[in-house]
């Protein structure tokens, strides 16, 4: 045998396997930089092209056919809106579900269905609820294109997202706490009420939040809903025509003139802002529970 | 367990027991009712879509749509066949994954296997932005930055055009692919890694020898879902996509997908209950049942890998 030739060998071998990894690692930190770099020339892009649009009769003017003059009130008022009834429809509905699947469900087929179901609901695409709202809700039901047809649709759509996180919340609370209300004589409502409740609300609260802001920002369902309206009034009951912030946004994106791609970039960073506001707000009631109980 | 009160006590119930007694009741049903909208919400977008695509494949056979190589509902001649748009739709998604799946993956193999814990908990809440940036957004983005981009580097880049489109839903899909890969990646055991280690493998060997294949099944899960997040995806392919149905697999060129049709009919003026207005219903007949089976098969792959019994 030549053991110089086999060592050779072995080194050739092990310089590849050097080599291969240090190949590997190089790919795995340009993989995030690529995707850094384009969340970066996004939010760059879109402030370059926007701030200079950005002004406070912006937000107080109505939409225009000049760009100039025109602003994102409308859109903002339908928004608050649209949000604010959809909330008052998720809160209550996807907590009793979250109660229901967690405290009440037995393991039997028709929770496991139930599941499979809500998985499967968050799959769907966010046009096909728009499908379904427009058929239900705007033409079956009788509501027109209004805020509470939108809502309403909305509502459907971030269902399963406050069911998902309402249930961890639910889930989180000890069951010694639960068991010491039993053990005194509560019922289960009883303990439902005065003891999971309390414990879950910053859970809620949060899911609500996550839900709230994946619907402000859903505009395919609401074009289904509210087809591309150029509406310069505030909506003053659920049944009137509306515009939201993403409808708007479209709205402009899809206009040739030139200015109107600035306000389309000015749009997005009040969205943005929105959003995000919402999301410190959810984060900052996560983490507060989560060292709360960890105490 | 059963906390009910017990059947002695049921005997002798005052008044003040009987009512708290309907009202355990009362709110069992309400809990269940909420729960029950769930249902009710998917046996309503089934009906909707079958109920109001009956009228339309009374007039298009079945055959005719699923078979059919050309698109024009509205301008005449009409034809009603819905390839071109599937055709589009995949199109799209195809570019998406190719651009997601690699890099999600090395992302997630990055996070789970490589980066130190600070690292980690700096990139993992930048990545969850790209996850929360609206749709409309990424449509912006993509017609009036990428696009002009790329016009430069291939110049008969159309201004709408399938490329850029799914180079952008590709960011948009990355971080759902490698949140739940990686998810994937941290549950597998240590112990495997350090088996693999003390067998003399190098770090990468370990990763995608050890790593990746024993978290395949979540990872060919998370990229199932994020097939699927492509084909419903709506607002970003009717910003920067086109709205020309084409039996084409030339990314350079103007398509359009499903969901693009559905809201260009949407925005549109066409009368309710035509046989125009009825094809959005088709479609997304079409769009439901394609999302929903890859859906179901990546919730049984997640489940698999999560009780692998």
């Amino acid at each position: 045998m030549d053991s110089s030739k086999f060592n050779l060998k072995l080194n050739n071998d092990s310089k590849n396997r050097i080599v291969k990894g240090f190949i590997f690692q190089a790919l795995l930190i340009l993989s995030v930089a690529i995707c850094l770099l384009g969340l970066g020339s996004l939010l760059f892009e879109i402030l370059r092209e926007g701030l200079p649009w950005l002004s406070w009769h912006f937000l107080t003017d109505f939409p225009s056919r000049f760009p100039e003059k025109a602003g994102i009130k409308s859109a903002i008022f339908g928004t608050i809106w649209v949000i604010t009834f959809a909330a008052l429809f998720i809160i209550p509905i996807g907590v009793g579900a979250a109660f229901y699947l967690e405290e009440y469900a037995r393991k039997n087929i028709f929770s496991k269905i139930l599941e499979i179901n809500i998985s499967n609901l968050a799959g769907v695409p966010s046009i096909v609820y728009g499908l379904l709202g427009l058929a239900v809700f705007v033409q079956f039901m009788n509501l027109g294109r209004s805020v509470l047809a939108g809502s309403l649709t909305l509502a459907l759509l971030v269902l399963p997202i406050i069911i998902v996180i309402s249930r961890e919340a639910i889930k989180s609370v000890p069951d010694s706490h639960k068991n010491a209300a039993y053990a005194l004589g509560a019922s289960k409502f009883q303990v439902i009420q005065k003891i999971v409740l309390p414990q879950a609300i910053p859970g809620i609260m949060t899911g609500t939040i996550l839900a709230l802001s994946r619907a402000i920002g859903e505009a395919a369902p609401m074009i289904a809903i509210s087809a591309l309206v150029y509406i310069t009034f505030l909506p003053t009951t659920p049944m009137d025509r509306f515009s939201v912030m993403p409808i708007q946004i479209f709205n402009w994106i899809s206009r040739p003139q030139e200015g109107f791609k600035g306000l389309a970039a000015a749009g997005i960073i009040i969205l943005l802002i929105i959003l995000l506001l919402m999301n410190a707000v959810a984060v900052y009631t996560r983490n507060r529970t989560q060292k709360r109980s960890e105490e | 367990m059963n906390y009910k009160t017990t059947d002695v006590s049921s005997l002798f119930l005052l008044p003040k027991q009987k009512k708290r007694e309907l009202r355990e009741k009362v709110f069992e049903i309400i809990f269940f009712l909420c729960a029950a909208l769930s249902i009710l919400t998917t046996v309503g977008i089934i009906g909707t879509l079958v109920f109001q695509s009956i009228p339309f494949f009374q007039e298009i056979s079945i055959l005719e749509f699923l078979g059919g190589t050309r698109w024009s509902p509205i301008l005449k001649p009409q034809d009603f066949g819905v390839l071109p748009l599937l055709m589009g739709t995949i199109l799209v998604s195809v570019i998406a994954l190719g651009f997601a799946v690699p890099i999600g993956l090395l992302i997630a193999i990055f996070l789970s296997e490589y980066a130190p814990p600070k690292l980690r908990s700096i990139l993992k809440p930048i990545l969850e932005i790209l996850a929360g940036i609206p749709t409309v957004v990424y449509g912006y983005f993509a017609l009036t930055f990428v696009t002009p981009q790329l016009q430069s580097l291939i110049p008969n880049l159309m201004i709408f055009n399938a490329l850029s489109a799914g180079l952008v839903m590709g960011l948009m899909i990355t971080p759902m692919i490698c949140s739940l890969s990686e998810d994937a990646m941290m549950a597998v055991p240590q112990s495997l890694r350090n088996a693999a280690l003390a067998l003399g493998a190098r770090k990468m060997e370990v990763s995608t020898k050890i790593v990746v294949p024993a978290a395949s099944s979540g990872i060919i899960a998370s990229c199932l879902l994020a097939f699927s997040r492509a084909i419903g995806e709506t607002m970003l392919v009717t910003i920067a996509a086109g709205a020309t149905p084409k039996m084409s697999i030339n990314p350079l060129e103007s398509i359009q997908t499903m969901t693009a049709y559905i809201v260009q009919l949407a925005l549109g003026e066409t009368p309710h209950g035509s046989l125009e207005y009825n094809t959005i219903f088709a479609v997304g007949l079409l769009l439901f049942i394609v999302t929903l089976f890859i859906n179901l098969i990546g919730h049984l792959l997640i489940q698999h890998w999560k009780e692998p019994t």
